[in-house]
């Protein structure tokens, strides 16, 4: 692989999120990543980006509130 | 209804697998409802569907996403029996509502200031559970769904546009903008608190 950038900031930029998301062709992905290496402000982009989704997705890991859990519990017995 | 050799889950093997993912079930279920009674009777009554349904479970590995498939599709399938909440739209298409891209990292990054301080990051640092959770639930239903979907479960494109009904393209473009105008009901959130920085590089309103 080589590690020419033939990607400029804004192409780059715009496919940023999908990127992180990696929801890019191949392609497509190895060019964001060979732009990311030869760009500060980029990579310090994507690394903002990337921990905001991080935070996002910390939000998934909570408990159910008891009472949900008991109500699930009767719930399926019931079936 | 399936007929033939498919092995159905149990009732044991789908109670274990509902409460292994209970947690972030209700997480989502909060989240799309912005309420805890109606977030309760959301997981309720999609675990109820998800057992009626459960001859279209393929694979128990793909309990998880089957489930969150299930609990979206009754929350958008009970939204739309519940228009008697008109002004929010749930799945309207992208025209309009136009405000321009908001990116918090460009009003906030230092490119001189790189190897000294990050106010980017530390704008993150001080971001709250709860500045998020309020940023998301002020949010427009159409787009707290794909941010919840993406992002808080980390569903692929592929199947948010699988639960959502929609063409891959539309969760690409809806996503874009949600996340913009996430960022920018963040940076509300944050000026409300004061933790906007002073010496933000881009204090233009």
């Amino acid at each position: 692989m080589s590690d020419t950038d033939d990607m400029g900031c804004e192409r780059a930029l715009t496919r940023l999120l999908e990127f992180i998301d990696r929801e890019l062709p191949d392609g497509e992905h190895d060019s964001v990543e060979r732009h990311l290496r030869t760009c500060r402000s980029c990579f310090s982009r994507m690394e903002f980006e990337s921990r905001l989704k991080q935070r996002l997705s910390a939000l998934s890991a909570e408990d159910a509130p008891s009472k949900s859990r008991d109500r699930i519990r009767d719930l399926i017995k019931g079936f | 209804m399936r007929t033939g050799a498919e092995v159905t889950i149990s009732k044991e093997a789908f109670e274990t697998q509902v409460l292994g993912i209970l947690g972030p079930l209700h997480g989502v279920a909060r989240r799309l409802t912005r309420n805890e009674t109606d977030a309760e009777d959301l997981v309720a009554e999609s675990v109820t569907r998800a057992w009626r349904a459960r001859g279209s479970l393929a694979d128990t590995g793909a309990f998880r996403g089957w489930m969150f498939r299930i609990l979206t599709n009754t929350f958008i399938s009970e939204r739309r029996k519940a228009l008697v909440r008109p002004r929010e739209e749930l799945l309207v298409d992208e025209c309009g509502e136009e405000e321009g891209a908001f990116s918090i990292f460009e009003r906030l990054h230092q490119p001189f200031l790189l190897w000294f301080s990050n106010p980017e990051q530390e704008f993150l640092d001080k971001l709250l559970r709860e500045d998020l959770d309020r940023a998301l639930a002020a949010l427009p239903e159409h787009y707290r769904v794909v941010i919840v979907l993406a992002d808080v479960e980390g569903l692929k494109y592929g199947e948010i546009a699988e639960t959502l009904d929609v063409p891959v393209g539309t969760v690409r473009s809806r996503l874009a903008r949600a996340r913009s105008a996430l960022q920018r009901m963040l940076w509300t959130v944050a000026r409300d608190h004061g933790l906007q920085p002073s010496r933000a590089a881009g204090t233009h309103r």
